[in-house]
């Protein structure tokens, strides 16, 4: 330990400062080559459906059940919230249908894939970094190597998989039950009619909005299983590892779905 | 037969294997030793390449483990059977999946009565009761787990085993039952076999040779005898722990 550290030391200033800023940029470009790489062998392992099907099943069940009362109940509160929000800045200045239009069109085009996706990021993304994590340092991904099995086939494609078909799902019903929420608010607190309050979403509403929402969600799906899969997939070795590899599995997914949510709405908006 | 050459493995700038020559001969059991951390994993990783070295030759049954293309290599792999050190069990699945995985010919893989006897059979083979086949990893301790691990690496009949430290972390008595399990597999299965160790006794029991690891290369290769006779300070001063013990045993 002294001895490294009075070898760094050692290093005069002038590799010091330009390796300083070396470093950051040879680290981010291994781990894109490396997420490359990956990416190839999940293709790769597409043909062994034998492998990845049943466990593909299997996380479809745990993410498409098991986050659909924590997806339901952030969505019916966004949806109340944006209803009782529209109501406090519209109301006197604008007509009450409007409100339909206001809360269907930011639940579908934003709230319902964002929220949705950020949730599942942490729910999912925690789980799927910290279990493949753990596989790593505790070896069981060497053994399956070792077994002459494909770790690829075996443990990332069915989790990624269960994100690419439930998240969309999860996301159609967030809006659903968002809308839901959205509108027995507005009825209760601004005593919109159900008429004006149907009125106001059709007037506005476009069916590419829900293309728009639905590929957004499939997006999503993608990030929010991929970052984490590779994140735990090269976890370092101990606990330290696993939760270092845990947090920024969580950090790297959220803050891509900020970015790719901009990213996509320059895109795929008309402005 | 299992060779390695001249093996050279760093991580970083930290170097493990400096220039390893290491021979198994086919059908026999080679006990690697050395201290912890001197990189008998590493080498035994080597073998089922799940790491390459950066220079040198890993061969096994002649095959090139570095250059073996990806499905050569896969099935290589399922001629060996890998002894974890601590079990690496799946913690999702029971002891019955856990063991059924290690069948890797696919068509007996989905043959539920195959299974059903070959599981029971290397359950029997590591000395544990059938009814542990429907408990979780969890639930085992660890002598068990390490047995549960060596049932899934005989699950598809390899013809090499490779154990890391079967007997770490065992008391006495399960390490002694952990050597007969060794010794037992060897006649039963006829395999060749590398044990990773640091157990000077237990491995002068159950290989035919020895070999001791020390600064990243092979110090030392010969039988028990040799070893107990050796005059190089290296090899005393390891041996040196053990020492009453096996000359107790002797008389």
């Amino acid at each position: 330990m002294d001895h490294t550290t009075s070898a760094t030391a050692e290093i005069p200033i002038f590799v010091r400062a330009p390796r300083a800023v070396a470093l950051p940029f040879i680290r981010s470009s291994r781990h894109v080559g490396r997420f490359g790489l990956l990416v190839v062998e999940l293709v790769r392992g597409l043909p062994e459906w034998r492998q990845w099907l049943p466990r593909a099943v299997e996380q479809c069940y745990s993410v498409g059940y098991g986050s659909l009362f924590i997806v339901l109940l952030t969505s019916g509160f966004a949806g109340a919230v944006t209803s009782l929000q529209a109501g406090y800045q519209f109301t006197g200045s604008v007509p009450l249908y409007v409100m339909g239009a206001v809360v269907t069109e930011s639940i579908i085009l934003e709230l319902g894939p964002v929220l949705t996706g950020l949730i599942l990021a942490g729910r999912i993304g925690a789980r799927y970094a910290a279990e493949l994590g753990t596989m790593r340092v505790t070896e069981q991904i060497d053994a399956l190597e070792a077994l002459g099995r494909n770790p690829v086939s075996h443990l990332l494609i069915p989790r990624i998989v269960a994100g690419v078909l439930m998240v969309p799902a999860l996301v159609m019903l967030a809006n659903l039950f968002g809308l839901l929420c959205g509108w027995w608010a507005a009825k209760s607190s601004l005593g919109i009619t159900d008429a004006d309050f149907i009125y106001g979403t059709r007037y506005f509403f476009k069916s590419f909005d829900l293309w728009y929402s639905l590929i957004k969600a499939e997006v999503f799906g993608i990030v929010l299983t991929l970052i984490p899969c590779y994140v735990g997939y090269t976890a370092d070795q101990g606990a330290e590892g696993v939760g270092k590899a845990t947090t920024a599995a969580v950090v790297t997914a959220s803050v891509t779905i900020l970015i790719l949510d901009t990213v996509l709405a320059r895109l795929l908006l008309p402005s | 037969m299992i060779e390695l050459k001249g093996v050279y493995k760093a991580f970083g700038r930290q170097v493990v294997l400096d220039g390893v020559d290491f021979e198994v001969r086919t059908g026999e059991t080679v006990a690697l030793l050395g201290p912890s951390g001197t990189g008998k994993s590493v080498l035994l990783k080597h073998i089922v390449g799940l790491l390459m070295p950066d220079r040198g030759e890993v061969l096994v049954g002649g095959l090139s483990v570095p250059r073996l293309p990806r499905r050569e290599l896969t099935e290589l792999r399922k001629r060996i059977g890998y002894a974890f050190q601590m079990g690496a069990l799946f913690d999702s699945m029971s002891v019955y999946e856990n063991i059924r995985l290690g069948i890797n010919d696919e068509t007996q893989y989905r043959d539920k009565a195959y299974c059903d006897e070959r599981v029971a059979e290397c359950l029997r083979l590591v000395n544990l009761q059938p009814e542990v086949s429907n408990k979780l990893p969890a639930a085992l301790s660890g002598g068990m787990k390490k047995r549960v691990g060596i049932a899934r690496a005989i699950a598809g009949k390899p013809s090499y085993l490779l154990y890391d430290e079967p007997t770490s972390g065992l008391d006495p008595v399960n390490a002694d039952a952990m050597d007969e399990l060794i010794e037992r597999l060897q006649k039963e299965m006829k395999v060749t076999s590398v044990v990773v160790s640091h157990d000077v006794r237990g491995s002068f029991k159950v290989a035919d040779r020895i070999a001791l690891l020390h600064h990243g290369r092979i110090r030392k290769v010969g039988t028990a005898e040799e070893f107990v006779n050796a005059k190089d300070e290296v090899v005393r001063e390891f041996l040196e722990r053990d020492f009453q013990l096996l000359e107790t045993d002797t008389e």
